[in-house]
């Protein structure tokens, strides 16, 4: 089906067949080591997924070599070949659509029902030996993570590299699907149900996903970053988010008391309780705004507070005017928030 | 009996008898297979170019990212209606627009068993497809998927009535299939021509029959879900809403229950249509017939046990994902067979390469692709992976756009001819195919990467840098090629319609009883019903002609009455003649009163709603109202 043979992320895909082809040049314009590819793991749970596919990929590529083949042989030969030897006994045609169709399709299905049967109680099993547990909580359309040191924080989720990391995984709302597939599967946010997956990070490094499970108008502005540290940065970093906010731009922190922003968000160490936007306590040091939608800068800031609609339309975030001066005070403020 | 069973028709008397007057009269009130076959087909098609310019639209939409040709709604929307079209609203219904042209010619009946009933199957399909677009007037189309899943579906997250059209919709155009279903049912088992018993019956009978089985078991499913949700949204209940106790996944249980058979149920009739192609273009039976029916059999069974595998992602115990999984590699074997017995037909035979084998060998090639990513969703490690990316939209488009719309595109190629009585243009139709092949591979192979490098579904947009731009861009393109080469085929069909070569009652050597009758048949399809000694009656039987089979060959008149044939379910002995019904205002006053209910419903107008249930009820009584002639259905 695809391109023959081992195909490394630095070869280029080998294959006579014309669809072997068109993968090859696809492969090739775009690389194999896109950010969130599955087949570039990053971690032992996608790894394990990763050598799963390869050989389904070998095999699926032999049957279709075989009969494309056959298919195209049989049309070519079409030609020569006279009515009367159309009608002809095919005393073969029986035992071969049995051979073909049921002896040799069954062993390889049945043979990869065993492999992919391993591999998901092996991944399964793997769950049961996690040091650390976090929790993230679906919303309409962002991600709530809870450190069990009490930390809050949300879209971007550290975790230590080089260990099994439990997810524990609940809703707020809908369905969502939380996805890194450099990391591993994803798993369903079901409401009333608390599902459990295991991540790992072999590197140190950042690694993209976003929900998986259509989960209404922002579906596609839901992404997560999940960040690995090194052990000891990571313990330094789950302490420090523990904390309350830092002291930061004064009258900023005036704006965001008095304005609407407390009513949906907390600060933990300001005058801030609202629970329906994501905890902003530590938010200078987060990467993205909106849930991924944007890097952040004090200008997409300021923009996504002064109107959120046009970046993330349906948001939940409404859209707040204030002067110039408390604008730039309030993205001061929360720029601070380290 | 006998004497009326073996009676001589005459022409004049059939005609006399059968006759409908064209007009709008006959038009709202005809009972004829043919005619109806043929509104399936069209209305089908129709909704097949809706649901492609939805397509269209996403696909200009995901051309780049970041792209704003449409909000967030609207392509929710899109999505969600392309999915309800093209699978209740396009495949089966021209699948049973086929079943119900060509099933009584096959089995060499003069109509359906229950012609009114019939009737009634293609007005409710309308309604129901008018039913579900009128959302568009007030733009509240269904935004929820196809799949529609609760809680995002239940009143809290979409209290307007986007989720009421397609519920009610939804149960409304399963009265349709279900009615047409049964219809099948009894015609295949109770109408079929003296000798065709049922190891002599045309594989592509057998796929309508396993269609109409598997619509029987499947699609109540369907409608009890949209039952239980109805009442959630409206009525308080909460089977659902994990709040006043209920469970989400229950939703997701009784939706995959119907919908993963709803898969088999619109490829296994195309299946059919692959296999009635084969042999005539091979010049040789099928090899394997037998193999080939019990693999659509053991499709439609197997079917019923795979539906977990849509839910491999949502956090249920392994022992219950490995029997499922096994399940799910299993049912590729069935269709494994199915391919293996065409390619040694093919490779024993000799065939010609008009455009309906055209059609059909790319088929082969788009269905073994389907059918080769389908094991890599089955395991589910890997299924957890791709799930829900493009991976899957690429699996199943193979498997449904490749199985099921190349396969209805032979059928046009092979059967219209049939209908109009002219063939479609050779080189033309060569052209529509190419330009479809290169533009679905197009389209739909760059999904497959695109899935495995990690981009989801049902997003309207997506961020640039992550290596996705060039591969969408050329899916949109490919998309354009596609619809190019799709509407090549309905110009050619149209102009071929009046201009095209005449095709005489055989124009391609066929091998059933369809080409026994004249392009386009009588209304009465056969002036004497022949009596079958082959499973390829027209290559065996030569006394078989456009006027079917000769009263001193065995052909049966049944008197030139307004009538057909009653024979016994495995040998097809002949046992009653069974008188048919005539033409009928009910089934469309019926439809009426009936879509009055469900827009009652919708709008919750209790008064009207009332009428409306009263006027069903007068139009059920005015239908089964005896009238001195023998009781018909």
């Amino acid at each position: 089906m695809v391109s023959t043979g081992r195909v490394g992320c630095r070869r280029r895909p080998a294959g006579s067949l014309t669809v072997a082809g068109a993968v090859g040049v696809a492969l090739a314009a775009g690389g194999c080591t896109g950010d969130s590819s599955v087949v570039s793991p990053k971690g032992p749970a996608a790894s394990s997924v990763a050598g799963l596919w390869w050989p389904m990929l070998v095999a699926a590529t032999a049957v279709f070599a075989f009969v494309t083949g056959m298919l195209l042989l049989a049309a070519a030969r079409g030609r020569r070949r006279t009515e009367e030897q159309a009608k002809g006994a095919a005393a073969w045609g029986e035992p071969f659509i049995v051979f073909a169709g049921v002896v040799v399709s069954g062993i390889i299905l049945v043979g990869f029902f065993v492999f992919s049967l391993g591999r998901m109680q092996a991944l399964a099993d793997a769950g049961h030996k996690t040091k650390l547990t976090v929790g993230v909580v679906g919303h309409d359309w962002w991600w709530e993570v809870r450190y069990p040191n009490g930390a809050v924080s949300a879209n971007e989720i550290h975790i230590p590299a080089g260990v099994k990391v439990e997810l524990a995984l609940t809703t707020d709302d809908v369905i969502h699907s939380f996805w890194v597939p450099r990391l591993g599967p994803k798993t369903d946010m079901i409401p009333g149900q608390r599902n459990r997956l295991w991540l790992e990070a072999s590197q140190p490094g950042t690694y993209r996903g976003q929900c998986a499970e259509f989960c209404g108008l922002q579906h596609a502005n839901m992404l997560i970053r999940v960040v690995a540290d090194t052990p000891a940065d990571f313990d330094a970093w789950m302490a420090r988010e523990a904390e309350p906010a830092a002291a930061s731009d004064a009258a900023g922190q005036r704006v965001f008391e008095t304005q609407t922003c407390a009513g949906c968000h907390t600060v933990r160490g300001a005058e801030a309780k609202g629970t329906i936007g994501p905890d902003l306590t530590h938010f200078g040091r987060r990467d993205t705004l909106g849930a991924g939608v944007r890097p952040r800068t004090p200008e997409n800031l300021a923009r996504w507070i002064t109107d959120p609609q046009s970046l993330k339309p349906g948001t939940t975030m409404p859209p707040t005017t204030l002067a110039p001066a408390d604008l730039n005070a309030l993205v001061a403020y929360l720029d601070g928030l380290r | 009996m006998a004497t009326v069973i073996t009676g001589a028709a005459s022409p004049e008397r059939l005609e006399e008898a059968w006759h409908e007057t064209p007009g709008l009269g006959s038009f709202l009130t005809t009972v004829d297979h043919k005619r109806i076959g043929k509104r399936y087909l069209y209305t089908g098609l129709l909704f097949l170019v809706i649901g492609g310019i939805e397509s269209l639209v996403m696909r200009i939409q995901l051309t780049h990212s970041n792209l704003h040709v449409v909000d967030p709604e609207t392509y929710n929307q899109l999505f969600s209606m392309h999915g309800v079209t093209m699978m209740f609203l396009f495949a089966t219904p021209v699948l049973s627009g086929f079943g119900n042209y060509l099933v009584p010619l096959m089995i060499g009946a003069r109509d359906m068993a229950f012609p009114r009933l019939n009737a009634l199957g293609y007005w409710v399909f309308l309604a129901a497809g008018l039913f579900l677009y009128s959302s568009f007037v007030v733009h509240r189309l269904p935004d929820a998927g196809w799949f529609n899943y609760t809680p995002l579906s239940d009143s809290v997250y979409t209290p307007g009535p986007n989720i009421d059209f397609y519920a009610l919709g939804l149960i409304f155009v399963g009265i349709s299939t279900t009615a047409g279903s049964i219809n099948f049912i009894v015609t295949i088992l109770k109408m079929r021509a003296p000798g065709m018993s049922l190891d002599r019956m045309p594989i592509f009978v057998w796929g309508e029959l396993a269609m109409a089985l598997t619509v029987v078991f499947a699609l109540p499913a369907l409608t009890l879900a949209n039952v239980m949700l109805e009442l959630e949204r409206r009525a308080g209940f909460h089977f659902f809403a994990p709040a006043g106790g209920g469970q989400p996944l229950l939703w997701q249980h009784l939706f995959w229950i119907f919908g993963h058979p709803e898969v088999y149920l619109v490829v296994l009739p195309a299946l059919g249509i692959a296999s009635a192609i084969i042999p005539t273009f091979c010049r040789r039976p099928m090899i394997g017939y037998t193999y080939i029916v019990l693999a659509e059999m053991a499709i439609a069974v197997i079917g019923f046990g795979v539906w977990v595998h849509h839910m491999f992602a949502v956090g249920l115990p392994t022992i219950g994902l490995g029997f499922i999984s096994l399940t799910s590699f299993l049912v590729v074997i069935p269709s494994g067979v199915q391919i293996f017995a065409w390619l040694a037909t093919m490779w024993a035979g000799k065939p010609v390469l008009r455009t309906p084998m055209l059609f059909v060998i790319g088929f082969i090639i788009l269905f073994v692709i389907g059918g080769l990513s389908g094991p890599m969703l089955a395991a589910v490690p890997l299924d957890q992976q791709v799930t829900d990316s493009y991976f899957v939209v690429a699996h199943f488009h193979y498997v449904l756009v490749g199985g099921a719309m190349f396969p209805i595109f032979a059928g046009i190629y092979f059967w219209a001819p049939k209908m109009t009585g002219r063939l479609l243009h050779e080189g033309w139709g060569k052209v529509s195919f190419w330009l479809m092949f290169v533009g679905f591979n197009a389209l739909f192979f760059p999904m497959h990467i695109l899935g495995l490098r990690g981009q989801p579904r049902r997003t309207y947009t997506y961020q640039a840098g992550q290596g996705w731009d060039f591969l969408n861009l050329v899916e949109t393109i490919g998309a354009f090629v596609l619809a190019l080469g799709i509407l090549v085929t309905f110009v050619n069909w149209v102009w071929s319609a009046k201009r095209g070569e005449p095709a005489g009652h055989d124009p391609w050597r066929g091998e059933s009883l369809e080409w026994a009758t004249t392009s386009p048949p009588a209304e009465y399809n056969f002036e004497n019903i022949p009596t079958v000694r082959s499973r390829e009656p027209m290559w065996d039987q030569p006394e078989l002609g456009p006027h079917g089979q000769p009263p001193e060959a065995g052909g049966r008149g049944l008197g030139g009455g307004h009538n057909t044939l009653g024979t016994s379910l495995l040998e097809a002995e002949p046992e009653v003649v069974v008188p048919m019904p005539h033409e009928s205002p009910w089934p469309l006053l019926l439809t009426v009163a009936l879509a009055a209910v469900f827009v009652g419903l919708l709008i919750r107008e209790w008064v009207f709603w009332a009428v409306a249930a009263v006027a069903t009820a007068i139009s059920v009584a005015g239908w089964f109202w005896p009238r001195g002639e023998t009781q018909e259905t």
